[in-house]
């Protein structure tokens, strides 16, 4: 076998380097600091390399609101699911949208019962499919600034008279605002998501850092990207210093993508609405301009909500804590439902549906999240 | 239980487990039987014979597609029993059947084709065919060719997959998901170009070498096939009560794996390998075993991947390289990544 190179992102000796600078650093500041990251992606890097058992005991890091299906909220998974319910109307989307649940059905179940529901990797997919059907295409849309700059581009690029668009979309940068007010939070600074900043630039988090006095450091998603974004991070925290650092240059700059931002808000526009288990968020949420209104679907179609108003949530929704583990207040293993009667085939709540969740990147890998060192028995020696 | 079969029953990992526990081991296992049989949930039956052990395993083989970059149905349904039977110690190859299920409109010519790889596949593995049934189905009542072979085999020392020691080291015979991920690549179009081809492949040759020269070295061995790595450990950990310590860094991928795997979302620890053998190996054999592995021209990639530990039984530790997670069984196949 050749022997692959090994990446330059994935150099474990560096890797204990940058975790004994965190552990040199803690114990600077000599308490408890807790940071939140705001992306799946960073989850996953760090459940999957297993970086929590690298992490000083007394820094928490935890995920925020960095999922966007899981924070889609019950009355928009419901507006896709009366849409998908209505003759003639095709729903496309992406595939992790289908388990979330609504009110009462989610998309999978409606397909079950009939409805056509298209799963696609992309919105140029959903328009091509308007291009071959007959009937009415909706694409059910969802994601944070990068995926929703996806989505202004097909619409800038005039689809077919059959196409429409029931945008999802959100924005992070106010959710922090809310994460960072949370009369619970412990929060003392944020690792921010480095592909959202690549279209936003990390000049958007300066104000940010001046209203509420917490330091901004934006991250790659490779282990050392991490790694060293958390070093900055408690650097910081410990200076005092309250201040945008960017750590991944070669990807992301202050002004970020001009023409991606230009589309973005030539087609959509910031408006107030819920997050799923967090709060209302103000302009958290991305609704198609009125120069758009042709291709939106919650202007073309009549979607009556109140159908569905009479049904009361499960009971085990009831136990759901999902809301307070993307607010950062708990981790998936406080939860009673957690690997037991929630799991990725019956999820009871959104966290557990999507590979962006923290619920399911957890079962993902292992279910634990620090297996600490361990008495490790002597590690295999060299036989070549 | 109650309900429909699912297709993740079928997807060697847990849920699979659990429904042959259910529905079929239960009555089997309270029958009178002397010797290894199905309670054990092993790769095969042993029946005593004389002072040695007959080895029987049947295996039904459906793929999609039934050709594929480095092998086709005809060279697993081979491959996979008398890997089965090699798992088991007997390395010896009394017999084959092979029984085919064919749908109405399957092509002659891919039929020829598939009968000429498994007649090669047997002349490796020095296996023979001596009985089979053929079936023809209406059209749309089975998917194209399903392919069963049953095999006789003998051994004088039983391997089981539940003889795992703490201290024994971990071999792998070579890279991991490559057939998984092979499969996969071409499974879903998603128009990946790469050099990844399956590995599917008759191991009886090099596990008879291997037993040869450690005839008392090899405690469990198992074939890696659905699930993968990662449901092959986690069944021998938990029959065997003991934890697994396993170095992420040390078990051999090939870059094209490697990087189909990055892309898909697709751990290649949880994808099959169609001709690999994990093995536990008392520590003081497990240079020597590791030194006559790549001396054979199917092992030649073995590495020692990790420790059998009392830490957390039934569980596998991964050591990434960075730090310390459990790693997961899977639970059902796994399906690429969608955004």
């Amino acid at each position: 076998m050749k022997e692959a190179p090994s990446l330059q992102f994935r150099d474990p000796e560096l890797a204990k380097k940058l975790a004994h600078q965190l552990e040199v650093l803690m114990e600077e500041i000599g308490r408890d600091v807790s940071v939140m990251h705001v992306c799946g992606s960073h989850e996953q890097a760090i459940a999957k390399f297993g970086l929590r058992s690298l992490f000083p005991k007394r820094l928490t890091v935890m995920m925020g609101p960095g999922c966007p299906v899981c924070v889609t909220d019950v009355p928009e998974v419901d507006e896709g699911v009366l849409l998908a319910e209505q003759p003639n109307v095709h729903i496309a989307t992406y595939g992790d949208m289908l388990k979330v649940p609504g009110t009462v059905r989610s998309l999978a179940d409606a397909q079950a019962q009939g409805a056509s529901i298209h799963i696609i990797y992309g919105p140029a997919q959903a328009v091509e499919l308007a291009k071959k059907i007959d009937g009415e295409v909706v694409f059910f849309a969802t994601g944070f600034e990068t995926t929703a700059v996806a989505t202004a581009a097909i619409l800038i690029d005039n689809p077919p008279e059959n196409f429409s668009v029931l945008s999802a979309h959100k924005y992070i940068p106010p959710v922090m605002e809310i994460v960072a007010e949370m009369p619970d939070t412990k929060i003392e600074g944020f690792l921010a998501a480095g592909h959202a900043a690549a279209i936003t630039g990390w000049g958007v988090f300066e104000d940010f850092v001046q209203r509420h006095s917490q330091p901004v450091v934006v991250a790659g998603f490779e282990p050392l990207d991490i790694l060293a974004g958390l070093v900055e991070l408690v650097t910081l925290i410990r200076d005092g210093e309250r201040r945008v650092v960017n750590t991944f240059p070669r990807c992301v700059t202050k002004e970020g993508n001009l023409p991606a931002q230009e589309q973005l808000w030539r087609v959509f526009r910031p408006i107030g609405g819920r997050w799923r288990g967090i709060a209302h968020v103000p302009n958290g949420n991305l609704r198609l301009r009125d120069e758009f209104a042709k291709w939106d679907a919650r202007r073309r179609f009549t979607i009556d909500l109140r159908t569905l108003w009479d049904f009361a949530p499960p009971q085990l929704a009831n136990q759901c804590i999902c809301g307070d583990i993307m607010a950062g207040i708990h981790n998936p293993v406080d939860c009673q439902l957690f690997n037991k009667e929630c799991v990725p085939e019956t999820p009871v709540g959104a966290c557990m549906v999507s590979n962006e969740g923290t619920c399911k990147i957890w079962h993902l890998y292992g279910g634990i999240p620090d297996l600490g060192v361990g008495q490790a028995p002597s590690p295999v020696k060299d036989a070549s | 239980m109650s309900g429909r079969v699912l297709l993740k029953q079928g997807g060697g990992g847990r849920a699979m487990r659990r429904l042959i526990e259910d529905i079929f081991i239960r009555d089997y296992a309270a029958m009178p039987f002397d010797g290894i049989g199905p309670a054990a949930m092993d790769d095969g039956a042993c029946i005593p014979f004389g002072n040695e052990w007959l080895v029987i395993t049947t295996d039904s083989h459906v793929v999609h597609p039934i050709f594929f970059p480095g092998g086709d149905i005809g060279r697993i349904s081979i491959s996979g029993t008398v890997n089965d039977l090699a798992m088991m110690g007997a390395t010896r190859i009394l017999g084959l059947t092979c029984a085919v299920i064919l749908e109405e409109g399957f092509p002659i010519e891919d039929l020829e084709r598939i009968q000429r790889s498994m007649v090669a596949t047997c002349r490796e593995a020095g296996a023979v065919v001596i009985t089979g049934d053929t079936k023809v189905m209406g059209r749309g009542e089975v998917d194209g060719i399903v392919i069963n072979t049953t095999g006789i085999g003998l051994t004088k020392r039983p391997i089981r997959d539940n003889g795992l020691q703490l201290g024994d080291r971990i071999i792998v015979t070579g890279t991991i998901g490559d057939h998984g991920l092979a499969v996969m690549s071409i499974r879903h179009s998603l128009g990946l170009e790469s050099d990844l081809s399956s590995d599917v492949a008759p191991l009886n040759g090099l596990v008879a070498a291997t037993l040869e020269a450690a005839p008392e070295g090899i405690t469990a061995m198992k074939d890696p096939t659905r699930g993968g790595l990662a449901s092959a450990l986690h069944e021998m950990a938990a029959k065997s009560n003991v934890g697994i310590l396993l170095e992420e860094r040390r078990v051999p991928v090939t870059q094209a794996a490697r990087a189909a795997g990055e892309i898909l979302g697709i751990d290649p620890l949880h994808v099959a390998n169609e001709g690999k053998a994990v093995m536990g190996v008392r520590a003081e054999d497990a240079d020597r075993v590791l030194e006559i592995l790549r001396s054979h021209p199917r092992g030649r990639d073995a590495a020692i991947v990790g420790t059998v530990t009392n830490e957390r039984p039934g569980s596998i530790i991964l050591d990434t390289g960075f730090g310390r997670r459990l790693l997961a069984e899977p639970d059902g196949e796994p399906l690429p990544r969608i955004c």
